[in-house]
């Protein structure tokens, strides 16, 4: 009787964590939704900030987050890529490879703020960039390599060995193959990498913090030596240092909103495109 | 025919010399990391104790030849104002800047660019037994009773043990990392505490309890929580969380280290979750099996049997929780109010490591010391998530093959 009591108390316990975790998230996600739905317009939208922040729009933070997002997937996606395909296809067992994967995995798990000092140093400060769009996004490049490598390596693990034999028992070459049976077959995966480290690039502040971010500019970047907006660091802007945090608020509402939408919406096409295909397997 | 299968040829070896490349570019890219932020970092123990620039001066008569930097901060702090508590001679401490010689001579008399200013200067400080001088090299003061202290360099002692975090102070900014470890290490560590229960049972649930459908539901909220960007929950922390914990614990003040450890509790958790769901799933099914066998209650099974199993992979579920706590940024500085002191109490305001850094270096000068001793915090902090990812490693790779 007592252990079944003990059981029962247990399993309520544990029942009651799970839906306090889904609260949580369904309190964030409201809190912000809620507050932030009627900022959005299309006004909010394409225009920019006025009046210290306090009305207009966020057009030049959405217009510097995607020069960021493409920037740095322009450096990052084929580097991750081709550097997956050299491990998981070329290299073999040795203790150079494994070092290489060994630091690869350990890249992924240094906080983003040591990008960002590791990014001043190098890109602003070294190479003279300045901060600049080109300064950002390397180093949110950097940030995005280890998504991007992992993914396309379980990408390339999925592959079945016996494409790869057929093909070279075809009297293919291994780069052949690579090119023509295993990248193809890996394709679906290793975009779903890429739009997860979109979402991963698009919501990072720190690694930005001193390499591209400003607070607030008059006009768009017109080349990668600019400066750049960017929707993360706008919404710490208006939530902390704002000319006057209580009428930029809802600014800030809708900022966030727009920002979660972003990622949220890469997240879960990632995970449907995952699921997809891992349908579309198991058949 | 056959010119175009040498080109061919060619191009394929360059593509596959491009993949070795790249291969080794990302492996290297993190001991270029690691070189950049420690060359920076290191410098700081070449930079001088005092102020770059400028020097401490006294006269010739004093006894005293250094300070430390605590010492010279409490004598322009007023807290030290007589010689003998340093070992000098009995009297009074004057303290003498720059700009108290323009109070005495009219800028008449020390010329056009200021070329007769050291002389002055000197002829001040030979005058003044009891003076201490706070004076930028380029003016060095020139005369024959003048002594300059010995200017030495940062020490590391002062800066992995100092107790004090006043990176602008003149004449001697104090880099003391001591209250920011602790900081770090204390909201951490308390994230830890409230988000191991809880991630540990939503974890049980997970691979025990749910039906199918509450189990991708549930994966789907863990997903998402994931990916909600760091200044989002931040924002989120300053705007809800901050007014509460304020009111329902009646302080002054809402930012505290509990309030910060409270919102990286709950960006922690689905690591926390994922990790250790991993681990409770990867028991074996005779195990629990055997167990149920012999009488025991599911619940009995979990505790005894399948969570002892996992213990390894719980463990490192607890270390990357911690990893992914120490390191965030953007959520915490806005959040746990900043204040660079030694935490005295979890519901008092503190600054954690990475906090610092975002918050600071936009204001340091590039190559001065402050801008170096923020890079060896980015230094400490690197070496931290490190050991944490290693030991991770380590812990997840041990099996257990104990048997009682």
């Amino acid at each position: 009787m007592n252990k079944r009591l003990s059981q029962q108390i247990a399993f309520i316990i544990f029942k009651l964590f799970g839906v306090l975790v889904v609260a949580i998230l369904i309190s964030i996600l409201g809190f912000i939704i809620v507050n932030g739905i009627s900022v959005i317009n299309w006004e909010f939208l394409t225009a920019f900030p006025e009046e210290g922040m306090t009305t207009g729009g966020i057009f030049p933070a959405i217009v510097g987050t995607l020069y960021l997002i493409i920037g740095s997937l322009l450096f990052a996606f084929p580097l991750g890529v081709m550097s997956a395909i050299y491990t998981h296809e070329y290299a073999g067992k040795g203790w150079i490879v494994k070092t290489i994967r060994m630091m690869t995995n350990n890249l992924a798990s240094i906080p983003s703020i040591v990008f960002g000092l590791f990014g001043m140093a190098l890109f602003v400060n070294k190479l003279n960039f300045g901060d600049s769009i080109i300064a950002g996004s390397l180093t949110l490049g950097l940030l995005a390599l280890p998504v991007i490598i992992r993914t396309t390596e379980e990408a390339l693990k999925a592959v079945p060995n016996t494409y790869r034999e057929a093909s070279l028992a075809l009297g293919a070459t291994k780069l052949q193959t690579i090119k023509k049976v295993v990248i193809p077959a890996a394709m679906p995966n290793i975009i779903t990498g890429l739009i997860l480290s979109i979402g991963r690039v698009s919501g990072e502040t720190a690694p930005i913090l001193f390499t591209v971010a400003a607070y607030l500019l008059p006009q768009l970047p017109t080349g990668i030596f600019d400066q750049a907006m960017a929707l993360p660091y706008h919404l710490y802007v208006l939530a902390t240092s704002g000319t006057d945090l209580e009428a930029s608020r809802p600014m800030a509402y809708g900022t966030a909103l727009v920002l979660i939408m972003i990622v949220l919406t890469m997240n879960l096409l990632a995970s449907f495109m995952r699921r997809k295909l891992e349908n579309k397997r198991s058949k | 025919m056959q010119k175009r299968k040498i080109i061919r040829r060619i191009l394929d070896n360059i593509t596959e010399k491009l993949l070795t490349i790249s291969g080794a570019v990302t492996g290297i890219a993190i001991l270029f990391i690691t070189f950049f932020l420690f060359t920076e970092g290191a410098a700081l123990f070449q930079s001088p104790q005092v102020e770059h620039g400028y020097a401490l001066y006294v006269n010739s008569s004093n006894p005293v030849n250094t300070l430390q930097p605590e010492e010279t901060k409490a004598i322009f702090d007023a807290e030290i104002t007589n010689w003998n508590e340093l070992g000098g001679k009995d009297g009074e401490i004057k303290i003498f800047r720059i700009d108290d010689a323009f109070q005495i001579y009219p800028e008449s008399e020390l010329g056009e660019n200021y070329e007769l200013l050291p002389a002055k200067l000197g002829e001040i400080i030979s005058k003044e037994e009891n003076i201490l001088a706070f004076l930028p090299t380029q003016y060095a003061p020139q005369g024959a009773a003048v002594k300059a202290l010995t200017a030495k360099n940062i020490q590391p002692k002062d800066y992995f043990l100092g107790k004090e975090w006043l990176p602008t102070a003149t004449p001697v900014p104090l880099f003391g990392v001591l209250p920011l470890v602790l900081g770090t290490l204390l909201v951490s560590i308390v994230a830890l505490l409230i988000a191991l229960p809880l991630g540990l049972g939503v974890a049980i649930y997970l691979s025990e309890l749910a039906s199918d459908k509450q189990r991708r539901l549930l994966k789907h909220v863990i997903e998402l929580l994931a990916g909600i960007p760091s200044v989002v929950y931040g924002f989120f922390g300053l705007v809800v969380l901050v007014p509460i914990v304020q009111k329902a614990l009646n302080l002054p003040v809402g930012e505290t280290a509990f309030t910060g450890s409270l919102l990286l509790a709950i960006m922690a958790l689905p690591t926390i979750i994922s990790v250790a769901e991993d681990a409770l799933r990867n028991t074996p099914r005779a195990m629990r099996e055997a167990s149920l066998a012999l009488g025991a209650t599911q619940w009995q099974t979990i505790y005894r049997v399948v969570i002892p199993y996992a213990k390894s992979g719980i463990s490192a579920a607890v270390v990357l929780g911690i990893g992914r706590a120490i390191g965030e940024t953007m959520a915490v500085m806005m959040v746990t109010g900043n204040a660079a002191v030694m935490p005295q109490s979890l519901m008092e305001s503190v600054r954690t490591i990475p906090a610092t850094i975002a918050a600071e270096l936009g204001e340091a000068p590039a190559g001065g010391a402050h801008y170096q001793a923020l890079f060896l915090l980015g230094c400490i902090l690197f070496v931290f998530t490190m050991i944490i990812s290693i030991s991770a490693e380590i812990i997840s790779k041990k099996k257990n093959y104990k048997t009682h």
